[in-house]
């Protein structure tokens, strides 16, 4: 069986290179892909844990629970991201991030 | 010692009486006329001598006397003051003396007053100057009357202020009538010499409480005779430095001369014939401690005869007729105070009487001469002899040089000023001789020293005296002036005659043999009547004559001519420089004690306050300290630290809220930073805690 400490390193690792995406990477599109991938490590750890905790059956199906939750809370996300992205692009015909800078008033 | 018996009860209205008479000037004098306030205030004057002679009848009758409380004053622990009066032989002849001789000089002081040079029809001051007179009557009364010390001091005080009044009368014009502040400065000498003495009388005063727990006179006499020496000799040398400023004896007697700037009655009444002689009332009233030390009386009776022919010597000398009276006064009173320093009271009251009566007379009669001479000179002015020359030349009509011939201008006048110099010269049979003589007489037993300089001083009085005859009665006149004097009216020259009369008959108030004033005294004071002495009687009688002679050699025979010097000083010299100057007495004075009081108020007024206080201390401490601590708070605390803090306040927040702009950039990706990094920090907290 493979050790716990694997599956963690990877969901570190997967969380690790969608957070240096939402900082590095410019277009929001792909910022929205990395804010996925952490979303999915994240995921990853849950049922990690889960598994880990198998004895446990309350713990195992809290890990997987929110593992749903997590996934449906992405889906929204994702449906009211992309919708503002749209009017973004619409309104500036760009979706730089460098360029919103409105926040700074 | 209450006792209410006859007319004892009745004592107290000596005082009332002169006071009621001055609060009906005060307020209706100004309705009334010069005459009507004058009335008044002889009025009430004269019913205090009608009190004085009922006192003296009730007490022929009741010899021990009487004291009579008016009312409590002062009663505070051991000491009991109150306003009690003392009614005893001693007492009533001062009464008798004062308020007799008081009323004379107030009626001369209506016609006097009205025709004062200086006396432009003021009727306020018409007024005052009788508000004062009865004043003087008053506090007199309280003085002679007093039970104890502290009652005696009252009135000793109040004369005091009554002389200073009538001194500075004139306090706008000088004896000549030009405007001068010299009458107030001789009132104000009169003053200050005065409150001298009066420290030494309250020194004895509150030595006796100290050590008898009381000031009352038959207290303090109970147990003076259990006293210590030094006690006694103390209170006594402090009584007679009392003495010696109100009864102007050497040291102090330099006020008196000067207070002739007062009107001529003043000088008469007050420096003369009753204030002045408080002092030696208060030595015979003092006898019984006086009569326990006799180093005491021996310092008393040589400073009066010290005091009789120094003042002597300078009346020689004097050239106004009022300056050579007044010197007379401070010689007579030196006769007195050592006749009372010796144990002779009954001599020295006696003589306080007589010199009472004839010099109040020669006083009153000089101011006769002086009005005399004035209205000569208004006489001339008025008939364009001068011109306007009498402007320019300021005549003085008290100077004996501007007179001569007077006898045929004012033989009123001259006839009662001749009665006065023979009583004062002391030849028989007028009152001068006795007194004098009875005086000399108890000198010879007691202190031949003292005889001795008496004698000379009463050579002297004789030759002083006539000298001012023959220089202001006979001869030429030596001015115009003198050749237009006028009579003075009855109003003057009446209680002149009364006062003539007393002189030619007031020895016989203690002829020898019969001593009628020492047995009236013997009920108060322990005397004995002296023997008649005719050796010394003849001496002093001799002498008396050999001076008038002398002076008739030199200022009658040739007499003095406009201008001529006086012929004693081609005799004496230098000496008569000294006479003349007052042996510059006021100079040593004015150079001892006036020049080094004024360096020493220099001294702390420009050194001390000025210089020190005001120039150093004020800048130099005061204002530079308060500088130095005001910059000392400005520049390190306030700009230093104060400042500094708010400076390094705003330095921070603008450093950084320049920082903190920078993190604001608007860029998601660097808020996802931190929000990152938050989350990083946060969990590593979690982890390492």
């Amino acid at each position: 069986m493979i050790p716990v400490n694997y599956y963690l390193t990877l969901s570190v690792v997967l969380f690790s290179m969608g957070a240096l995406g939402v900082l590095i990477r410019r277009n929001s599109l792909v910022v929205f892909m990395s804010i996925e991938l952490m979303l999915n490590a994240g995921n990853l750890a849950f049922v990690t844990f889960a598994k880990m905790h198998a004895a446990n059956l309350a713990a195992v199906h809290n890990g997987q629970i929110f593992v749903f939750f997590v996934m449906t809370v992405a889906a929204a996300e994702v449906a009211v991201g992309l919708a503002l992205i749209v009017l973004i692009f619409r309104k500036k015909q760009s979706i730089d991030l460098d360029q919103l800078t409105h926040l700074k008033g | 010692m209450e006792n209410t018996q006859l007319f004892f009860n009745f004592v107290p209205w000596i005082v009332f009486f002169p006071v009621l008479g001055l609060l009906l000037n005060l307020t209706i004098g100004k309705k009334l006329s010069e005459n009507g306030i004058g009335a008044i205030a002889v009025l009430a004057s004269a019913s205090a001598f009608v009190v004085a002679v009922l006192q003296a009848y009730s007490l022929s009758i009741h010899p021990e006397g009487a004291s009579i409380l008016v009312a409590e004053w002062i009663h505070v622990g051991d000491l009991a003051i109150d306003w009690t009066f003392r009614v005893d032989t001693l007492s009533v002849t001062m009464m008798l003396v004062v308020s007799g001789v008081g009323t004379l000089i107030h009626i001369y002081a209506i016609g006097y007053m009205h025709e004062d040079v200086r006396f432009h029809n003021d009727e306020g001051r018409f007024k005052r100057f009788f508000v004062f007179l009865n004043l003087f009557i008053a506090m007199m009364m309280v003085l002679v009357s007093g039970d104890s010390y502290m009652m005696l001091f009252v009135g000793w005080e109040g004369v005091g202020l009554c002389s200073f009044l009538l001194i500075g009368f004139w306090y706008d014009f000088d004896t000549l009538g030009r405007p001068s502040f010299a009458n107030s400065n001789a009132a104000k000498k009169a003053f200050i010499t005065n409150r001298i003495g009066d420290f030494g009388f309250l020194l004895a005063a509150f030595m006796m409480f100290w050590q008898f727990k009381s000031t009352n006179f038959d207290n303090v006499f109970a147990v003076v005779a259990n006293a210590e020496p030094w006690v006694i000799l103390w209170i006594t040398i402090f009584i007679l430095v009392g003495v010696a400023g109100k009864s102007a004896q050497i040291p102090l007697y330099i006020w008196l001369p000067d207070a002739m700037a007062g009107p001529t009655p003043v000088s008469a009444l007050i420096h003369a014939a009753t204030m002045v002689t408080a002092g030696v009332y208060l030595v015979t009233r003092s006898a019984p401690i006086f009569m326990l030390s006799h180093d005491a009386q021996y310092i008393v009776a040589t400073v009066g005869a010290l005091t009789a022919i120094f003042a002597a010597t300078i009346a020689v000398g004097q050239y106004d007729i009022k300056k050579v009276l007044a010197y007379s006064t401070i010689s007579q009173l030196g006769f007195m105070v050592a006749a009372v320093g010796m144990g002779a009271f009954a001599a020295g009251m006696f003589h306080l009487i007589t010199h009472a009566f004839f010099k109040a007379l020669l006083f009153l009669s000089a101011g006769s001469v002086i009005l005399g001479m004035e209205r000569g000179h208004h006489h001339l002015a008025h008939h364009g002899h001068h011109g306007g020359k009498h402007d320019e030349e300021v005549f003085d009509p008290g100077d004996m040089r501007n007179m001569g011939g007077l006898r045929k201008q004012m033989p009123v006048t001259f006839w009662l000023y001749m009665v006065g110099t023979v009583a004062l010269a002391g030849l028989f049979p007028f009152a001068g001789f006795w007194s004098k003589d009875e005086i000399l007489a108890d000198a010879f037993l007691e202190f031949p020293h003292v005889y001795w300089i008496l004698t000379g001083a009463a050579f002297l009085t004789a030759f002083y005296m006539g000298r001012q005859v023959w220089m202001v009665f006979f001869g030429k006149p030596r001015h115009e002036v003198a050749a237009h004097a006028e009579e003075s009216p009855l109003i003057m020259t009446a209680p002149l005659m009364v006062l003539a009369a007393l002189s030619v008959f007031g020895g016989a108030l203690n002829l020898p043999g019969v001593h009628t004033l020492t047995v009236w005294l013997e009920h108060t004071i322990d005397i004995h009547p002296g023997e008649f002495n005719m050796q010394v009687a003849l001496i002093s009688t001799a002498l008396a004559l050999f001076a008038i002679f002398l002076s008739w050699l030199l200022y009658m025979r040739k007499p003095l001519t406009t201008g001529q010097p006086d012929p004693l000083k081609r005799i004496l010299g230098f000496a008569f420089t000294g006479m003349e100057n007052k042996w510059f007495v006021d100079e040593a004075y004015k150079f001892v004690f006036i020049d080094r009081y004024t360096d020493l108020a220099k001294f702390f007024a420009q050194t001390v306050d000025w210089d020190f206080w005001h120039e150093w201390f004020h800048n130099s401490v005061i204002a530079a300290g308060f500088v130095g601590l005001t910059k000392f708070l400005a520049n390190p605390i306030d700009l230093g630290i104060v400042d500094n803090i708010s400076k390094i306040l705003a330095r921070s927040i603008q450093y950084s809220s320049e920082n903190f702009r920078k993190v604001q950039n608007g860029f998601v990706r660097s808020y996802a930073l931190s929000v990152m990094l938050g989350v990083v920090a946060i969990i590593g907290y979690l982890l390492i805690k």
